[in-house]
């Protein structure tokens, strides 16, 4: 493989790491909204977060890309495939986000949260102080795993027309003749960067566990 | 006569259909101490957390230091009226509690456990916070301890964490619910001795506890509840002198049989 293409499959590369990096934090924020009104005790924020989540998981993630793809036009929004992809990931993970936040708010000891009312904490600070860092870093495993799926799933966006990874080592192979080379190529790359967020997620986790670097 | 520190009157608590406290009635004088005994599912903790407004009861008062705590009588003979949250809250200063689990916060340090709330709650800066803190932290013995994490200390060095943490709010009262319970044999004296330090204080103290040898010695008041009354109530030379009550002489041979304390 000439240095020329491989820059390219490096190029596409980044693009699917900024494409899910992108879609995970917007997913973050999504879900940490949706896990809020989904364990909030009225229902009228709590249905609708139930039905958000039942709705994203249940339809398959490149249905959810088309839907949106050609959903957005008929709205009269035009927004580069990029946008579109962004937001088709980004929806999709937020309702497992969600979840999985809400496995780590609801797993928070109940004697801490008492404890925390005994000193006088306020339900607020209780949230910011207590639980919400103690349910971040039970959450944490479950986040890790959730940026991989992703990294992986966004080789789906190319049928919205971005051109990541996988992509590019499908067009290169077209043009070269030579899809192995490629596609292990592109395999490489993609068990790297997993490799790289598994490692960061272990390296968080044991800082946390002490609590500090100190 | 002095107010008491915590006045019970005619407390129910129920559970679903299960009558679990009933009818209570108990006073705590001022800078006591007043160990809670009783057999397993008496419902020593349940009134401990009444007193704390853990849990809510179903009916009766309870005061602390003469204020209503949650529920207030209006008089008149009219039923209880419902406090609002400021209100329980200034009340619930008044008192501290330890666990029987510890509940300590993990991702604090031991310092960062007990400055808490002086910073978050109270808005006190850091570095006076960290004075209080380690002051604290001395005083169960643990100075050395203030930057290690809860994992990071053996169950005895938590419990006297969390009596530092609730000592930093210099409550009025501090609750135990079985402090020495969830510890080794070999780990209770430290905490033991770390409450028999605050009893000598003169601070009130309420704990509950199946320790009985600490609770004939230190306690200057026993309650001894079954099946969620109150069967005894006075002094420790009152109620372990014979002759003893049927109830608390079979409750003894338990725990004595046990080999779990000796009677002082
Ligand atoms: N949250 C709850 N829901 C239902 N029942 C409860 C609850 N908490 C306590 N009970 C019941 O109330 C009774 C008294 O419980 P409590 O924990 O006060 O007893 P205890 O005297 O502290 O016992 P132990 O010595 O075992 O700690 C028990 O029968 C228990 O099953
Ligand atoms: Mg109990």
């Amino acid at each position: 493989m000439s240095t020329r293409l491989f820059e390219l499959m490096l190029w596409a590369a980044g693009k699917t790491v900024l494409l899910s990096a992108i879609s995970i934090a917007i997913g973050l924020a999504i879900g940490l909204l949706v896990c809020a009104a989904k364990l909030s005790p009225r229902r009228l924020l709590s249905i609708p977060a139930t039905v958000y989540v039942s709705l994203f998981r249940g339809v398959p993630l490149l249905v959810q890309l088309l839907l949106i793809y050609n959903l957005l036009p008929v709205l009269g929004i035009l927004v580069p495939s990029e946008v579109a992809a962004i937001a088709g990931l980004s929806l999709c993970t937020a309702a497992y986000q969600a979840e999985n936040l809400r496995g780590g708010f609801n797993s928070v000891p109940r004697g801490l949260i008492e404890a925390a009312d005994m000193v006088g904490m306020s339900p607020w600070q209780q949230l910011r102080r207590i639980r919400a860092p103690i349910a971040f870093r039970l959450t944490l495993p479950a986040l890790v795993n959730e940026m991989i799926l992703i990294l992986k799933a966004s080789s789906l966006i190319s049928v919205v027309g971005v051109i990541e990874l996988t992509r590019m080592a499908q067009n290169l192979s077209a043009s070269t003749f030579r899809p192995l080379l490629f596609y292990s190529v592109a395999g490489a790359i993609y068990l790297v960067i997993c490799w790289l967020v598994a490692g960061g997620g272990s390296l968080a986790e044991r800082l946390m566990r002490t609590g500090s670097s100190r | 006569m002095t107010r008491p520190a915590v006045r019970i009157r005619d407390v129910h608590k129920s559970f679903g259909n299960t009558e679990v406290l009933k009818g209570i009635e108990l006073s705590v004088p001022k800078g006591s101490t007043t160990c809670l005994l009783g057999p397993s599912g008496s419902g020593k903790s349940t009134l401990l957390r009444c007193i704390a407004f853990l849990e809510e009861t179903t009916s009766g008062l309870i005061e602390i230091d003469g204020d209503p705590l949650g529920f207030a009588d209006p008089g008149g003979g009219r039923s209880r009226t419902r406090l609002s949250a400021g209100d329980i809250r200034r009340v619930r200063a008044k008192i501290g509690m330890v666990f029987q689990q510890f509940n300590l916060w993990p991702h604090m340090t031991a310092l960062g456990n007990v400055t808490e709330a002086l910073v978050t709650v109270q808005g006190m800066k850091r570095s006076a916070a960290n004075e209080i803190g380690n002051q604290q932290l001395a005083r169960v013995g643990l100075s050395d301890r203030g930057h290690h994490y809860p994992s990071e200390l053996s169950g005895g060095q938590q419990q006297r964490v969390a009596i530092a943490r609730a000592l930093a709010l210099s409550p009025d009262i501090l609750l135990f619910d079985e402090p020495t319970a969830s510890l080794d044999p070999e780990l209770t004296g430290e905490v033991l001795n770390v409450m028999r330090e605050l009893a000598e204080t003169g601070m009130t103290l309420v704990i509950v506890t199946h320790e009985i040898g600490f609770a004939a010695s230190v306690g200057q008041k026993i309650a001894f509840l079954d099946h969620g009354k109150l069967l005894l109530d006075g002094p420790p030379a009152e109620i372990f002198g014979t002759p003893r009550h049927p109830r608390l002489e079979q409750f003894l041979e338990t725990y004595l049989d046990r080999g779990a304390a000796t009677l002082v």
